[in-house]
C-alpha cells in the first residue's frame, strides 16, 4: 500500500479525574504517516502538547501488539475503531484519509469509572476473575501435560475462549454495559477442560455474583460485544455460561 | 445456592425472561391457530364463523383451559415486570453516554429495542383484552348464537364489528408489527438465555424464529385487515 501523510482533526475526551465532569477538546494533528499506528499518532500529538507546555492526553497502553488488552479507545462510535477483530494499538492510520475528523471517547460504563481522559478503571474485570477464574492445584512435581486426555473439539473451544485479553470492549459496546462476553470467555475457558471440573460450579456462581456486585448490566443477546471483540470471542460462550449458571444454581442442594 | 439468590442474579432474572417468553410463544401458537379458523369463511361463505365460535366457546368452557389462562396472565405479568426491571437496571449501568453512538454497527435495532417493542405490545394488549376478553369472560356482553342447541357468544360478529373501525385496525397492525420484531430477536434470544449453546442449533433456532415471527404476525394482522376489507364477512 502506498505511503501518504495526512492532517487530521481530533475531538478527544478530556477529564481531570473521576470527579471532573469532562469535555471534548479539539486538536489538529499534522503530517501523520499512514504507516503509524493510532497510538503513535497520539504520541506525536502528546509530544507536541508537551512542547507547547500543555497537558498531554492520558490513555492506556502497554504491549502495543494486540495481546495485553490495555489499550481502550472508543473511536467514532466503535470500541477499538473501525477494523474488525482488532485492538486500538493495532489500528493503523491507513484507515484514515487527509482531512478526516476522528472522535475519541473513553469506555463508558458505570463499572469503569474514568481515571483521567481516555483511561478508565477496569479493575472490576480483575475482581471478577479473582472470584473464581482460576483452578487450584497442589504444588509439587509438574504433572505430565498429556496425562489427562482432552477432547480435541473442547480443547479448541477452550483455547478460543482463553484468547480473551480482558480489554472490556465488549462492555463498552454493549447498550447494557454488560460484561457477559468477558465473563463467559473466562468461565468457558475452564469449564471445557477437565482441570476446571472440581471448581466448575462454585466458579460460575461466584463470578456471576461478583459481576452483579460490580454494577454491570444484564445480557440481552444483541451481539454488539461479539462484533467488536478483538479476539473474536463467540457469543455462544454467553449461552454456555447461562447453561453453567442455571445448572449450578438450580441443582445445588443448599 | 438459595433460590432467592438465583432468581435475583442477572442471569437468573434473564432465565425467567426466557422461560416466560417461550411460554408466551407457546400460547401464541394456540391463539393464532384458533383464530385462523375465521378464514374458514373464505372457503365456505355459509360458515359464518361457526367453527371459530365453537372453538372460542370450547376455550372458555373448559376448566383446565381456564386454569391455564391464570397461568398465562401470571406469565405475562412476570415477563413484563421482570422485563421493565432489567431494562431499568441496564439503562442505569451507563450514566454518561457516548457522543457518537454505536447504532447498528454490530447489532440489529430491534434487538436493542425489546423494551420499547414490548411496551407497544402491552398497550395493544390492554386494548385487545378490553375488546374481547373482558366482554367474553367477565361482563358476558356479547350477543348469543346457537349451534345444535348449545348457546354461546357470537364472537365472530363481535370481531367484525370491532374491526369495522379503521383506528382499531391500525392499532392491531401496529401491535402485530411490534410483535414480529420482538420475536425476531426474542425467539432465538430466549433459547440462548435458557442455555442452548450448540452453534448448529442456535443457527436453526435463529432462522426458525424469524419464520415464526413473520408467519404468526402476518396471520394475526390479516384478521382485522380481512374483516375491515370485508374479505371475511
Ligand atoms: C406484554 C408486553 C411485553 C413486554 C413489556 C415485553 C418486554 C420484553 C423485554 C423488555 C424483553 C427483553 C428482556 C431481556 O432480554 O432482558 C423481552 C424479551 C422477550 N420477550 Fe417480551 N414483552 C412483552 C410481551 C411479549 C410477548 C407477548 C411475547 C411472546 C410471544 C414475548 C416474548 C419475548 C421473548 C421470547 C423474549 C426474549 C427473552 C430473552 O431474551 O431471553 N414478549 N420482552
Ligand atoms: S471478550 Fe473480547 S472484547 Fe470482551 S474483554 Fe475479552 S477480548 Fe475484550
Ligand atoms: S496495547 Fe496491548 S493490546 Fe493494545
Amino acid at each position: 500500500m502506498e505511503h501518504y501523510n495526512m492532517n487530521l482533526t481530533l475531538k478527544v475526551w478530556k477529564q481531570k479525574n473521576s470527579q471532573d465532569k469532562g469535555r471534548f477538546e479539539t486538536y489538529q494533528v499534522k503530517n501523520i504517516s499512514s504507516e503509524m499506528s493510532f497510538l503513535e499518532m497520539f504520541d506525536v500529538l502528546n509530544e507536541e502538547l508537551i512542547r507547547e507546555g500543555k497537558e498531554p492526553i492520558a490513555f492506556d497502553h502497554d504491549c502495543r501488539e494486540g495481546i495485553c488488552g490495555m489499550c481502550s479507545m472508543y473511536i467514532d462510535g466503535r470500541p477499538h475503531g473501525p477494523w474488525h477483530a482488532n485492538t486500538t494499538c493495532q489500528l493503523h492510520m491507513r484507515a484514515y484519509k487527509d482531512g478526516d475528523t476522528i472522535v475519541v471517547e473513553p469506555w463508558r460504563a458505570n463499572a469503569f469509572p474514568v481515571i483521567k481522559d481516555l483511561m478508565v478503571d477496569r479493575n472490576a474485570l480483575d475482581r471478577i476473575v479473582q472470584a473464581g477464574g482460576y483452578i487450584s492445584v497442589n504444588t509439587g512435581n509438574a504433572v505430565d501435560a498429556n496425562a489427562i486426555p482432552v477432547e480435541k473439539d473442547k480443547a479448541d473451544a477452550s483455547f478460543a475462549a482463553a484468547a480473551c485479553i480482558g480489554c472490556g470492549a465488549c462492555v463498552a459496546a454493549c447498550k447494557n454495559s454488560s460484561a457477559m462476553l468477558f465473563l463467559s470467555a473466562k468461565v468457558s475457558h475452564l469449564a471445557l477442560l477437565p482441570q476446571g471440573g472440581p471448581e466448575r460450579k462454585s466458579r460460575v456462581l461466584n463470578m456471576v455474583a461478583q459481576m452483579d456486585r460490580e454494577g454491570f448490566g444484564a445480557c440481552t443477546n444483541t451481539g454488539a460485544c461479539e462484533a467488536v471483540c478483538p479476539k473474536e470471542i463467540s457469543i455462544s460462550n454467553i449461552a454456555r455460561l447461562n447453561a453453567e449458571y442455571i445448572g449450578a444454581g438450580l441443582v445445588s442442594e443448599k | 445456592m438459595q433460590w432467592s439468590e438465583f432468581f435475583t442474579s442477572s442471569v437468573g432474572k434473564k432465565f425467567v425472561m426466557g422461560l416466560t417468553g417461550l411460554f408466551l410463544i407457546a400460547f401464541l401458537v394456540v391463539h393464532v391457530g384458533i383464530n385462523a379458523t375465521i378464514f374458514a369463511d373464505l372457503f365456505d361463505p355459509t360458515e359464518n364463523g361457526a367453527m371459530f365460535n365453537k372453538a372460542a366457546h370450547f376455550m372458555g368452557a373448559t376448566v383446565l383451559i381456564r386454569i391455564m389462562e391464570i397461568g398465562l396472565f401470571a406469565g405475562i405479568i412476570l415477563h413484563l415486570v421482570q422485563g421493565y426491571m432489567l431494562e431499568a437496571k441496564n439503562r442505569s449501568s451507563r450514566s454518561v453516554g457516548y457522543a457518537v453512538e454505536m447504532g447498528n454497527k454490530g447489532s440489529k435495532w430491534y434487538s436493542r429495542s425489546m423494551g420499547l417493542l414490548g411496551t407497544i405490545i402491552l398497550l395493544f394488549l390492554v386494548i385487545h383484552l378490553a375488546h374481547f376478553w373482558v366482554k367474553a369472560r367477565i361482563t358476558h356482553t356479547l350477543a348469543p348464537v346457537t349451534y345444535n342447541g348449545v348457546e354461546m357468544h357470537d364472537m365472530f360478529t363481535e370481531m367484525k364489528m370491532v374491526f369495522s373501525q379503521s383506528w382499531v385496525v391500525i392499532v392491531y397492525v401496529a401491535g402485530c408489527i411490534s410483535l414480529a420484531y420482538h420475536l425476531a430477536h426474542g425467539f432465538q434470544s430466549a433459547f440462548r438465555t435458557v442455555g442452548v449453546h450448540n452453534k448448529k442449533y442456535n443457527r436453526i433456532l435463529t432462522n426458525l424464529g424469524l419464520c415464526f415471527a413473520v408467519i404468526v404476525s402476518v396471520l394475526f394482522a390479516l384478521m382485522p385487515i380481512a374483516m375491515f376489507l370485508k374479505w371475511v364477512e
